[in-house]
């Protein structure tokens, strides 16, 4: 993720040494990183071509040959996990782009002004976060067709809400803070506030938040493929593997097996990350130790 | 025999020593001051008696309560004492209270869980109990809840949670250190005699000498840990036989030197309030109803010569900060004007309020939360340059903001780092700094010294003296403390329910007070040179 978060140069050695202390941190950060790695090296490499079906090879247990078996047209599973991967890590990666990228100012903004724009902007923000976001994804695909980019937008989406909420509750802690009101007394615009002091202040927050949606940004993206309105074929996803693994499970259970568990130790990883991040930010914690 | 007794303690939290050798006693009905400033181990004492240190905390020494070795008490045994036999009382009113239960339900907690008394029979010791403390059944009734209390009656009813249950001994950490000095006389009155009604043991920790001398009948004074002195108020205080103790006197009643007091009908005004009201819309009470709209500042006029040093002193919710608020253009008046330099500023877009700015600026009371703690030092003192009208190149900035430093005493060095490396004093200097580097004409300070020991507060005082002198800077000084005012303005306006009932040189109304509301704050004042005369005169 391409989030900066300001921290105090001097502490941040401080910060790491903890962090590396954190169970759940150090955890979720191996996970994710090797989720990561594997998604870039499939774009090297992969040890099979998962476009290319043998079907003399089909529906093969795992051996040395194929690790995590092959599917029912003969590809290698392990090469698809790992290309799916790719699909799956874009996908959750622009869809909390677009819900940071629009809902952080949108909450910021409705914090700075207050009033009727607030309310305005907040009920409209509930209106949207009323819909079940799976649904909702399933009638913008259904409507603008399948694909990799409409589940992209879809997902994005119902991202804004969320974070705009965030941005906007801790937007509305910082602002009645002196700091704020020295910052005002200085002359500075309520968007320059909201940028200078603000934002790094509810930096934290939104990483925490960040590494929560992009794990539920990956559920919903293998749920749609599932449904078979994300990636299309051949591209292979975490989802649509899934998907076609399901009518097959007694005689290829591995099909079901690999695909699901790459996709619970990415959540799981994501969310161990988050809820690290969160331990070794958390105030109350730094001052405990 | 001694109710507390407290023989050799030693404290260290991780590898920080926090206690060294501490002694200290309380005896049944006794006062027992501990005095000393932030960082000196006050409240770690006070909580090694509750035992609810953190963690890491190890203590060793003798510490005993009533026979009991607090120290090798198991945990079920401490439950026991906390709250029934040992009370506490707290700082901070406003964090001290759960703001979901009721105050009723609050006091009756502690009651029900120690006696095991029936719901009933609580709330009616409860009931009992806050009628003691000034909380009357008919303007107060049980089914309030914190916030719909003001400071002073939020502190009322920690006492009240603290003394239900008639403990033995009384811990008062800064009780009063939140509240205006009128409270804090009512609240100390109130300690007083509920020591006196159940013999209770009080030790009374605080920062202001003035306020154990009235009520302590012994005082240690705590510096680093260790004691440095300890024994009798009013022979301590009035012989000062340890250098640390005649220091912490002195920066109590510290008076910085000035020069030249200003004389004030020489040239026109720098600041003048016209008839300013302003009025905050009452609640809504339905869909289509409002209360009454509550006036918090009430037809004030006033005005202001340039390095003119005036204070603004009252109680709190008097309006002394709306009113600052409004002279500095962050909120507006609901009608009059205020006119700086000659020029109006009510009504003014931010874009023509720049000049206005950059000769006004400000500095506020908590040196922690003034400053944001993701941002350097240079960002934070530069942050008022951004209304020059032609904005200085990095390299200008920095040597602006090395220039300020120094001249608040700070090492120009200073600007890399984060506001978390400085303390409370160097903080209060950073933000003196950022107030005087766009040269203003006028600083309004809002209560600047009185999150400061007194020591620092001393320093803090020299300073705004000294930069008055120097560049010729009018002070507005917004406060409760008349020491403040005393020591470094030359006029005071006494502000009361919103309106000015008083004003004149800064002696005069101070010495010879003539409306109610300032007789008040004059009387309630702690006043270190006339409590230990008192003390001296009781004990003949």
């Amino acid at each position: 993720m391409t989030l900066h978060i300001d921290i105090p140069e001097e502490t941040l050695s401080g910060i790491l040494a903890k962090a590396f202390r954190n169970t759940a941190f150090v955890t979720g950060f191996v996970i994710t990183v090797l989720i990561l790695a594997m998604a870039v090296i499939s774009y090297v490499w992969t040890p099979y071509d998962v476009t290319k079906l043998v079907i003399a090879d089909k529906t093969q247990g795992p051996s040395l040959a194929h690790w995590f078996g092959t599917d029912h047209f003969g590809r290698d599973i392990l090469s698809m996990i790992m290309v799916g991967a790719r699909n799956s890590i874009a996908v959750a990666l622009v869809a909390v782009g677009i819900g940071m990228g629009v809902g952080v100012p949108l909450g910021a903004f409705a914090a700075a002004r207050g009033g009727l724009v607030d309310e305005a902007l907040m009920r409209v923000n509930d209106l949207v976060f009323a819909f079940p976001a799976l649904l909702s994804a399933i009638m913008i695909t259904a409507i603008f067709g399948p694909g990799a980019v409409n589940a992209i937008i879809a997902i994005g989406i119902f991202n804004i809400p969320v974070f705009a909420r965030v941005a906007r509750a801790g937007a509305l802690a910082i602002w009645p803070r002196e700091f704020i009101l020295a910052a005002r007394a200085a002359g500075k615009s309520s968007t320059q506030i909201s940028i200078e002091h603000v934002l790094p202040n509810i930096a934290t927050l939104l990483l925490v938040q960040g590494t929560i949606q992009f794990a539920l940004g990956i559920l919903a993206e293998a749920g749609l493929s599932y449904l078979g309105l994300g990636a299309q074929p051949p591209m292979p996803s975490w989802g649509r593997m899934l998907f076609d693994a399901q009518t097959r499970m007694v005689v290829a259970p591995w099909m079901a097996i690999f695909p699901g568990m790459a996709i619970v130790i990415t959540v799981l990883g994501l969310n161990l990350l988050g809820d690290g991040i969160a331990d070794i930010l958390d105030p109350r914690s730094r001052r405990q130790r | 025999m001694s109710l507390l007794e407290i023989d050799n303690l030693s404290l260290t939290i991780g590898d920080t020593q926090i206690l060294k050798d501490m002694e200290l006693s309380v005896a049944p009905g006794e006062v027992m001051g501990l005095v000393g400033e932030s960082g000196s181990g006050k409240s770690m004492t006070a909580l090694t008696v509750m035992r609810l240190l953190p963690h890491a905390a190890r203590a060793t020494g003798r510490l005993t309560f009533d026979g009991i070795d607090i120290l090798a008490a198991t945990e079920d045994q401490m439950c026991a004492l906390r709250g029934d036999d040992i009370g506490m009382v707290f700082q901070e009113p406003m964090t001290a209270l759960n703001p979901v239960k009721t105050i009723g339900e609050q006091v009756a907690e502690g009651i029900r869980w120690h006696t095991k008394a029936t719901r009933a029979a609580a709330e009616e010791r409860a009931r009992k109990m806050l009628d003691r403390v000034g909380l009357p059944q008919a303007k107060f009734p049980m089914s309030r809840y914190p916030h719909e209390l003001s400071g002073g009656q939020r502190q009322r009813v920690v006492i009240a949670i603290a003394c239900a249950l008639k403990p033995k001994l009384l811990i008062a950490d800064e009780p009063t250190t939140a509240l205006d000095v009128v409270l804090q006389a009512q609240i100390l009155d109130l300690l007083r005699d509920l020591v006196a009604e159940s013999r209770m043991g009080l030790l009374l920790i605080s920062h202001d000498l003035a306020v154990v001398t009235e009520m302590a009948d012994r005082i240690t004074i705590l510096r680093r840990g260790e004691v440095m002195e300890a024994g009798d108020t009013a022979r301590t205080l009035s012989e000062q036989l340890h250098p640390y103790t005649r220091q912490l006197a002195q920066a109590s009643m510290h008076v910085p030197a000035r020069a030249r007091t200003h004389d004030a009908s020489q040239s026109k005004p720098l600041l003048q309030v016209e008839s300013v009201t302003r009025d905050y819309p009452g609640r809504r009470t339905s869909l289509f109803k409002r209360a009454a709209s509550i006036r918090a500042v009430d037809n004030v006029s006033l005005s202001m010569q340039p390095g003119q040093s005036v204070a603004l002193v009252g109680r709190s919710g008097c309006g002394k900060s709306t009113l600052a608020r409004m002279i500095l253009a962050l909120d507006k008046p609901s009608s009059g004007t205020i006119r700086f330099r000659g020029e109006a500023v009510t009504g003014k877009s931010e874009a023509e309020l720049k000049p206005a700015r950059r000769d006004m600026q400000v500095v506020f009371q908590d040196p922690y939360g003034s400053f944001d703690p993701r941002q350097k030092v240079e960002k934070l003192v530069a942050e008022p340059l951004h209304v020059l009208d032609k904005k200085p190149t990095r390299a200008e900035r920095r040597e602006m903001v090395a220039h300020a430093l120094h001249e608040v005493g700070l090492d120009q060095r200073d600007m890399d780092k984060y506001p978390h490396e400085f303390s409370g004093g160097q903080r209060q200097r950073l933000s003196i700094a950022r107030a005087i580097i766009t040269r203003p004409k006028l600083v309004v300070a809002d209560e600047p010294v009185s999150a400061l020991d007194v020591s620092i507060r001393a320093q803090i005082l020299d300073l705004f003296a000294e930069l008055n002198q120097k560049l010729g800077i009018a002070y507005l000084f917004i406060t409760h403390d008349l020491t403040v005012a005393r020591a470094i303005t030359d006029e005071v306006l006494v502000m009361h329910d919103g309106r000015i009932v008083e004003r004149g040189k800064t002696s005069e109304v101070l010495d010879h007070p003539q409306s109610e509301a300032a007789r008040a704050l004059v009387a309630a004042a702690p006043d270190l040179h006339r409590a230990i005369a008192r003390r001296m005169q009781e004990q003949g």
